[in-house]
């Protein structure tokens, strides 16, 4: 058995933008953050400028559970790069704040992932310098 | 009841280029040139009678020509290009467009994946995402809605594959047939996807000219006119999770799963047609998954009810509603990032012709053309019809 794990190679590595960097900056201190509405209580992710339920744009970052189910999923087999590590396990995972977020699953077989697996994050910290969240199946 | 918005436009010019795996000695500028000056040919017309153009070739063909100053679209891809070239004409803006698209020499670190398949973004690209894994991400959620199965995926792969098969021209011609067995034995790509249900890559170039609809008296082919057209987008592609579910506030009935729906009703309302008018169905196939999709997203089927709609035999030559009838971007060509977006019109042309190398629809008189799908949060639509409208 070979449990999937972080993708520690010369991967291609996030470059904050200027509405990420809070996004960042929480992994970083292993804090899974996303954006609440002041005005309707949606929370919002991928970072934004305005609120995805309401428009507003008194949006503040709090920490996530880290929580979630998986929502989708696919196993790769064919890399993106030859830096990547096959099998890997692409996810969307829905947040139990009720958002939506894409990374992979780790600490775990490749084929122990299913729909409504119930997932929780755990943080990398890529020798490339950035610190990357992804998901484990809750024990 | 008003004068159809494009009852004065008509398509009167296409050219493929040779498409194959690689193309020594072309780059995107040199092949879509060339596919610029077959298709003026082939509607038989002179460099000097174009005064419009769409797109980076386009540009590049204007100034070469030294036809400037010259109406211009920016947009470079596929059927929203077309149809700026065509709002273009019906507004008299212009009155011949040339639509030149090619692609050669970009892809050359055959360890990755194409470089047009794996934008790098900050959400997606350190987890190794590329265009066969946002695909599969939807792809899963409809096998989890509605028990779709590989099996009725690895079908629409094998009738589209087959119809390449059969097409001279199709890069992998001559490849097939193949089962929907022989597909699922296929090495696995981004699961649920094996490799025969997954776009190729390639190189080739693709034109289209259009006209005013009162020149085409004096050219050399059949015209084709524009029924109706819609393009549907969610956001950027491939930067934010591919969400099945994801909505929107102006039409909350509909989600990205469907994406095409609204531009598909749109087209319809146009053309005063609906999905049983359709003779062919060139629907754009960047993944089998795709097919089944756009069925039940246009309304040729209810929702969940796709995978039957593809077995059924309705999408298989001499059915209700053939589609892809050149093998598509999995077996005709991909001829780079952006030419594949153009091929489902120059096909859907060739079929209103009775022209089609493979799989000519008898009498066919509505040809649906699509592009994009539901991994890249867009899906674009236009029917083209024999009949001026
Ligand atoms: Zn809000």
């Amino acid at each position: 058995m070979t449990l999937l794990t972080p993708q520690a190679g010369d991967i291609p590595l996030p470059v904050p933008g200027a509405l990420s960097v809070p996004y960042w900056e929480g992994c970083a201190a292993g804090e899974l953050r996303f954006q609440r509405c002041s005005d309707c209580g949606g929370a919002t992710h991928t970072p934004a400028v305005l609120c995805a339920h309401c428009t507003s744009t008194d949006l503040v970052w709090e920490v996530s559970s880290g929580r979630g189910e998986v929502y989708s999923w696919t196993t790769i087999w064919r890399p993106a790069t030859p830096a990547f590590e096959v099998p890997y396990v692409p996810l969307i995972v829905e947040m139990e704040e009720g958002w939506h977020m894409l990374a992979d699953l780790v600490g775990c077989e490749h084929d122990a992932v299913h729909v409504g697996l119930a997932v929780e994050v755990e943080f990398f910290a890529h020798p490339g310098g950035i610190t990357l969240p992804y998901f484990h199946p809750r024990r | 009841m008003g004068q159809h918005p494009f009852h004065d436009v008509a398509i009167v010019g296409i050219h493929n280029t040779e498409q194959a795996r690689v193309l020594e000695g072309h780059d995107d500028r040199s092949i879509s040139l060339q596919a610029a000056l077959g298709a003026i040919a082939d509607a038989g017309l002179e460099p000097r009678d174009v005064d419009g153009v769409i797109g980076p070739f386009g540009n590049d063909f204007l100034y070469q020509a030294r036809i400037g100053p010259a109406w211009r679209s920016l947009s470079a891809l596929g059927i929203p290009a077309l149809l700026d070239g065509v709002t273009a004409i019906a507004s008299g803006m212009a009155t011949t467009v040339l639509f030149a698209t090619g692609g050669a020499g970009t892809y050359t670190q055959r360890a990755s994946t194409a470089p047009w398949t794996r934008p790098t973004n900050e959400f997606v690209a350190a987890y190794g995402m590329y265009t066969a894994g946002e695909f599969a991400l939807m792809a899963r959620r409809h096998m989890h809605l509605h028990g779709t199965t590989a099996e009725q995926m690895a079908h629409a792969a094998a009738v589209v594959r087959n119809n390449g098969h059969a097409h001279p021209d199709a890069v992998y011609s001559g490849r097939g047939p193949f089962t929907a067995e022989d597909v699922l034995a296929s090495r696995m790509v981004a699961d649920p996807f094996h490799l025969l249900e997954c776009s190729m890559t390639s190189e080739g170039g693709a034109a289209v000219v259009l006209t005013r609809a009162d020149r085409v008296a004096d050219l050399r082919q059949r015209p084709v006119y524009v029924l109706g057209g819609g393009t549907d987008y969610y956001g950027p592609a491939y930067q934010h999770p591919p969400l099945w579910d994801l909505g929107g506030h102006r039409r909350p009935d509909l989600v990205a799963g469907y994406v095409g729906r609204r531009a598909a009703e749109e087209a319809f309302a146009c053309a005063g047609l609906g999905p049983n008018d359709v003779d062919v169905c060139e629907f754009y196939d960047p993944f089998s998954f795709e097919i089944l999709r756009q069925f039940e997203a246009f309304g040729f089927c209810g929702p969940g009810e796709g995978g039957a709609y593809v077995t059924s035999g309705a999408i298989e030559p001499g059915g209700a509603t053939p589609v892809t009838t050149d093998g598509g971007t999995m077996s005709f060509s991909h001829g780079g990032a952006a030419v594949q977006l153009l091929q489902r019109v120059i096909r859907g042309v060739e079929q209103l012709r009775g022209t089609c190398a493979s799989m000519q629809v008898e009498g066919a008189e509505v040809a649906m053309c699509t592009g994009g799908g539901s991994g890249a949060l867009f899906t674009d639509v236009v029917l083209l019809g024999r009949e001026r409208p």
